[in-house]
């Protein structure tokens, strides 16, 4: 009986340590992606957009999980022309947040373009 | 007198405060973290026209109203969309009488046709006289079915190939032009303002019947390649626009109105365009 109670005690402190060293580590994965984010948005407002996406597609290197950071190399692919890779952002960032109106406006504005760059050519 | 306070209320007081200064905080951050940018999104050429330096207009088989010369409008207004919003240069040239053109080109094939053969004249100009009236060309093209006979002169491989050398070898773009007056009558849904005793004002949907009349423009563009005579592509499209019968649009005017609506598809078929908007970008 003490040393199952022990062993819970013991179960429950590495899973606390674990969270303890995970969270600092995840918390800097986000601050170095954040980090990227920040200078590519600086850098797109500025008409550099090439260099955002360099930023962002090392933000999305360093954390796959950042929503942000693919929609904005969403909208960077867009006006760049590379209207596949847009997409393909888009979407990631989407499925990572399903509910962000903003990525879904931004998908949708998206789309309405790109639906009309693939029409067919004799419509009538 | 001094006020004395409960402790409970303080502290219930400093906590919707200090929520309220949170909440404060949270969606000035959450401001800040959206930036609405500009771009242009630029959607490439339906069309690869890289073989071509130079584009004719050459003109359009037209029919419909006679208030406005189509094939000199239409000719005119591409050629100044090209110059402007693609890399083609633009060759001025008369735009080509194509109705006259495909009228000459039918009676020399008749004529051709007809001309009695050694081997059995009876039988070839029955024959002739059969292929004369299914080819005949209308003189007035009042609708879509007056057109269809002029589809051949799209199709003389030859005679393009002829206009192509005389031009150096350019992208020809050509076609036919169908701009008819349309009158309709039925109901129509409209908005309708009212005010309540109030003074407020709603705007209502209602149904009412109403006389309208305007124009129906149907271009088909098609594309050919100055160098084989070859169509490579071709675009259609139709669009309508009806006013209440009591306004005096002049045709001029709903010509280009229409004509607005259908130019950036033709232009996307031949050159890139680039389509301005706004997006967000997220911190």
């Amino acid at each position: 009986m003490k040393f199952s109670m022990k062993m819970r005690w013991l179960k429950a402190l590495v899973v606390l340590g674990a969270v303890a060293l995970a969270v600092p580590a995840w918390a800097d994965t986000r601050s170095n992606a954040r980090e990227q984010v920040e200078f590519g948005i600086n850098v797109a407002q500025r008409g550099l957009w090439r260099e955002a996406i360099y930023r962002w597609e090392k933000a999305v290197e360093i954390d796959p999980m950042y929503a942000a950071a693919y929609n904005d190399l969403g909208i960077a692919y867009e006006h760049e022309g590379q209207l596949d890779k847009a997409r393909k952002a888009y979407e990631k960032a989407l499925a990572l947040e399903p509910n962000n109106a903003q990525i879904r406006q931004n998908y949708d504005l998206f789309k309405e373009i790109n639906d009309r760059s693939v029409q067919p050519k004799d419509k009538q | 007198m001094t006020a004395r306070c409960n402790p409970k209320t303080n502290s219930r007081r400093a906590g919707l405060i200090s929520a309220a200064v949170a909440l404060v905080a949270l969606s000035a951050a959450c401001g800040s973290e959206m930036y609405e940018v500009p771009v242009e999104t630029p959607i490439p050429a339906k069309l690869d026209v890289s073989a071509f330096q130079r584009v004719l207009v050459a003109g359009f088989v037209v029919g419909g109203t006679e208030d406005v010369d189509t094939n000199q409008e239409t000719v005119r207004l591409l050629r100044s969309q090209l110059r402007t919003k693609s890399e083609l240069r633009v060759i001025d040239a008369d735009p080509m009488p194509l109705n006259e053109v495909a009228q000459e080109q039918n009676k020399a094939a008749t004529a051709e046709a007809s001309t009695p053969a050694l081997e059995g004249p009876a039988v070839r100009t029955t024959s002739a006289v059969e292929n004369n009236a299914a080819t005949a060309l209308p003189l007035k093209i009042k609708d879509e079915k007056d057109l269809e006979p002029y589809d051949r002169l799209f199709a003389n491989t030859a005679y393009w190939k002829r206009i192509g050398e005389e031009y150096q070898n350019p992208l020809i773009v050509t076609g036919s032009v169908l701009f008819v007056p349309r009158t309709s009558s039925g109901l129509v849904t409209r908005e309708q303002e009212v005010y309540d005793g109030l003074g407020r004002r709603r705007v209502v949907p209602t149904r009412v019947y109403m006389e309208r009349k305007g124009f129906m423009l149907r271009p088909k563009f098609i594309f050919i390649d100055g160098r084989t005579g070859a169509t490579i592509s071709s675009l259609s499209r139709r669009e309508e626009a009806l006013y209440n019968a009591q306004n005096e649009t002049p045709a001029l005017s709903t010509y280009f109105e229409l004509m607005d609506r259908i130019v950036p598809d033709f232009l996307g078929t031949l050159s890139t365009q680039k389509i301005k908007g706004t997006r967000v970008l997220l911190k």
